[in-house]
């Protein structure tokens, strides 16, 4: 299985190909993919040295152009493909049909891969990328269980991607506009959930309370774990009792689920966090790398604690296991 | 090669009593010092800055929780202020333990994981402290040999020295 | 300009269900009304059997019936539902996620709001395929909803223009989650709240409305005051989606302000009245925050 890694900047694409990485996967310093955050990205220039330094290394780049264009400004997106493909790009992740199907027909050879925005999440969706823009491989979102996920990569012709570590969607990935709502951004239109413009902080005596665009988020008391100020991991206030109504603040880590993800057949592992620093990407990509390779010469897996990178401190294995819904 | 402290671990802090003893201390030395060493960082490192982008001109506050004093920093044109009490009117102010915020400039540890552990407190704009982080995090500074660079060919012994007492501040506190 | 009626979105009760649509057939002034369970395929066995009932209820009283698709199809027999519903050629089926289509494609059908259309390039390709209605995701600011409109000028553009905004789904219950029940054990909960749970924050301030799988705004939106906006906009149809509520008063205020019988600012207090106690919302329309009001 291809191990696929994040890099929010050209440090961090270095670190991830040294520590393992086969493929690493980035985008643009704009509002064309979904980790649109102040100081990350990659320049044309920055994207070009770093495909350079991946094939040096045997490892591939893929470009995340998944955000879904904004309208009257479809040709930002289209160029951002067109200079990806320029670039030497292994792969692109789209997520907008409009744009698939302008790769599909301009850059006709290269590689596309369906993003995990495109929620993509069962055969038949993914047939329709397949037929009708020749997808090679589809990310799928995260609210399969492994059964499921097998029962997926043995009915379709591409290949499947699958998270094992990061940031969890608790909602169906790109089908999501809790962000907008409470915030004017979303990921799907700026690429950024749950925006650092819009998220403030408030230290008192009782701990610390996030906000965003005003709602509460969330409130910890000094010493317990927290996580990021996203809508769908704050806690909330119901008829039934307060907490955490949608999900707790934790990360997904699938390494207990590397054996039977292979037996799914899934071609591709990916990490996720962009937004994340070299110390982490260093780190999670190490893990797997060794994770893996003790997986092929026939062994278990060992397992060593990610914890201290997680949300809340804690990680979950989320739909990869069914009761989790 | 990343610090294992990282994943195994807080860091150390400053002993309450060390930094009793060092709270009379003049500031006006360290701040020649310290914004000498960051003009010199700047001047070295081209291009440093430019991820920083529109936040170039914000002003942070950087409060090492387990020192006596802080700092106010800016990037262009670059400068640090050494100040017992940090002002109101920053963009943004980062608190953290000095040996967590070393470990920050030189991309050893990593934000969100602090923030999580609740190690690391922020403040104020929040763009403008994600930016600064991505620049810094990206520049993959080392402290040892920038200070070095400060004493010309004579910068191994202060490049060494340096690197002990890094390693001592940020050896995690459970192997100590 | 078209009124359009969205599908419940909540768990009614079978009968209510079906006497709420057999008034709609009778009374409302809506043109298109968009039918079937399209939330939790668990719910949809209750609704079958009054199905037939409604849909000729409807097309006999000239409505032209939509078959809304489910939004989240992830199981088997969720797969199996979307194709004897792509199958049907009776009934335009309105495509709330994309796995209609691999069956759909090159036959007419309608495009509902929980399709990822945010440009023209996009929208063009699904009216190449086949889209004759699109209903845009509501987060879209008017800006793009104009000129996505502009470049289908044969295709009826509608926009959400009054209920509380569908924002997320997910393959996690929320209702069982809250009720400590699996979500295969659901016991359908969920019926308890034929207007969703409120979900409040840590402050006590209104935010989120829960309805199962699905989270939608605590605000309702109300686009009343927009319409002739909208209209300009190339917009060709308003669509309601169904609160706990008179429907009927809801779809005839916003009739008196298309057909000019009413002012927006009269037709707004009208919409307070007849939906109580919820604040209004139209800041997505105008690129703000979906929460805001202006």
């Amino acid at each position: 299985m291809e191990l696929i890694c994040p890099a929010g900047t050209p440090s961090a694409l270095r670190s991830a190909i040294d520590a393992g990485a086969d493929a690493v996967y980035c985008g643009f310093n704009d509002e064309t993919n979904a980790r649109n955050f102040p100081g990350l990205n990659f320049s044309r220039d920055e994207l070009r040295k770093g495909i350079a330094f991946a094939h040096s290394r045997g490892a591939r780049i893929l470009v995340a152009i998944n955000t879904f264009p904004r309208a009257a400004s479809v040709a930002l997106w289209q160029r951002a493909a067109d200079d990806a493909v320029d670039a030497g790009a292994d792969a692109l992740i789209v997520a907008d049909i409009g744009l698939m199907d302008y790769v599909a027909r301009r850059h006709p050879t290269q590689r596309l891969h369906v993003s995990v925005q495109a929620a993509a999440a069962n055969p038949d969706a993914i047939a329709f990328y397949v037929e009708s823009f020749g997808a090679r491989r589809v990310v799928l979102p995260r609210v399969l269980s492994v059964a499921e996920i097998a029962e997926i990569t043995r009915e379709v012709s591409c290949e499947t991607e699958v998270f094992v570590f990061g940031g969890l969607c608790v909602m169906a990935e790109g089908r999501c506009s809790l962000s907008s709502y409470a915030a004017g951004k979303s990921p799907n239109m700026q690429g950024v959930c749950s925006p650092a413009s819009h998220v403030a902080y408030e230290e008192t005596a009782q701990g610390t309370t996030s906000r965003l665009g005003g709602f509460t988020i969330n409130r910890f008391a000094p010493q317990e774990a927290a996580g990021y100020p996203t809508l769908c991991k704050g806690r909330f206030s119901t008829a039934h009792g307060d907490g955490y109504i949608f999900e707790d603040p934790v990360s997904l880590d699938a390494t207990m689920l590397l054996k039977g993800l292979r037996s799914a057949g899934v071609a591709a592992l990916k990490i996720e966090g962009r937004q994340r620093g070299r110390a982490y990407i260093e780190s999670v990509v190490r893990h797997f790398r060794r994770a893996l390779d003790t997986l092929e010469d026939g062994n278990e897996a060992d397992i060593v604690s990610l914890k201290p990178f997680t949300e809340g401190q804690a990680s979950t294995l989320g739909a990869y296991r069914k009761t989790w819904r | 090669m990343m610090n294992p402290s990282a994943a195994s671990g807080h860091l150390p802090t400053i002993p309450p009593l060390l930094a009793l003893a060092i709270r009379p201390l003049p500031l006006l030395p360290l701040q020649f010092a310290l914004d000498g060493f960051l003009q010199r960082i700047v001047r070295r490192n081209p291009g440093l800055l430019d991820r920083l982008g529109e936040h170039r001109r914000a002003r942070f506050g950087i409060r090492p929780l387990d020192l006596p004093f802080a700092f106010i920093v800016e990037a262009a044109p670059p400068r640090l202020a050494v100040v017992r009490e940090l002002p109101q009117r920053l963009d943004a102010c980062v608190s953290a333990s000095l040996a967590n915020l070393l470990a920050l400039v030189e991309g050893r540890v990593d934000g969100d994981a602090l923030m999580f552990s609740r190690q690391l407190m922020i403040e104020g704009d929040m763009e403008a402290v994600l930016a600064l982080r991505n620049t810094i995090d990206d520049a993959g500074l080392d402290l040892a040999v920038e200070l070095a660079s400060l004493f010309g060919p004579l910068g191994e012994p202060p490049r060494r020295s340096f690197e002990i007492a890094r390693n001592r501040l940020t050896a995690p506190r459970e192997s100590r | 300009m078209q009124l359009s009626l969205g599908p419940v979105l909540y768990n009614w009760a079978p009968e209510r269900w079906r006497d709420f649509y057999f008034r709609i057939a009778d009374e409302a002034p809506v043109d298109v009304v968009s039918v079937g369970e399209i939330v939790c395929s668990k719910r949809s066995p209750f609704f079958a059997d009054h199905l037939p009932d409604v849909i000729e209820r409807l097309q006999g009283a000239g409505k032209q019936v939509l078959l809304g698709s489910l939004i989240l199809v992830s199981l088997r027999r969720e797969r199996r539902q979307i194709g004897e519903l792509c199958a049907a050629d009776d009934v335009l089926v309105e495509v709330n996620d994309l796995t209609c289509l691999k069956s759909l494609k090159g036959r007419p059908h309608a495009i509902g709001p929980f399709v990822n259309i945010y440009n023209e390039t996009c929208a063009a390709y699904h009216v190449r395929e086949g889209a004759a209605r699109i209903c845009l995701p509501p987060e879209l600011p008017l800006s793009s909803v104009a000129v996505i409109a502009a470049a289908l000028p044969d295709t009826v553009v509608e926009i959400f223009a009054f209920g509380r905004v569908p924002l997320a789904i997910s393959a996690r219950c929320y209702h069982a989650r809250l009720h400590k029940l699996s979500k295969d054990n659901c016991r359908f909960v969920c019926e308890q709240d034929p207007d969703g749970l409120a979900l409040k924050t840590l402050d006590q301030q209104d935010f989120l409305t829960i309805n199962g799988v699905q989270t939608l705004s605590h605000a309702c939106t109300s686009l009343v005051g927009e319409i002739e906006t909208l209209r300009e906009a190339g917009v060709g149809s308003l669509r309601l989606s169904p609160q706990d509520c008179d429907m009927v008063e809801i779809a005839k205020t916003f009739r008196d302000v298309l057909d000019g019988r009413s002012s927006a600012e009269a037709a707004s207090g009208r919409l307070s009245g007849l939906y109580p106690g919820v604040a209004f919302a139209n800041g997505f329309v105008r690129g703000k925050p979906g929460f805001s009001y202006a």
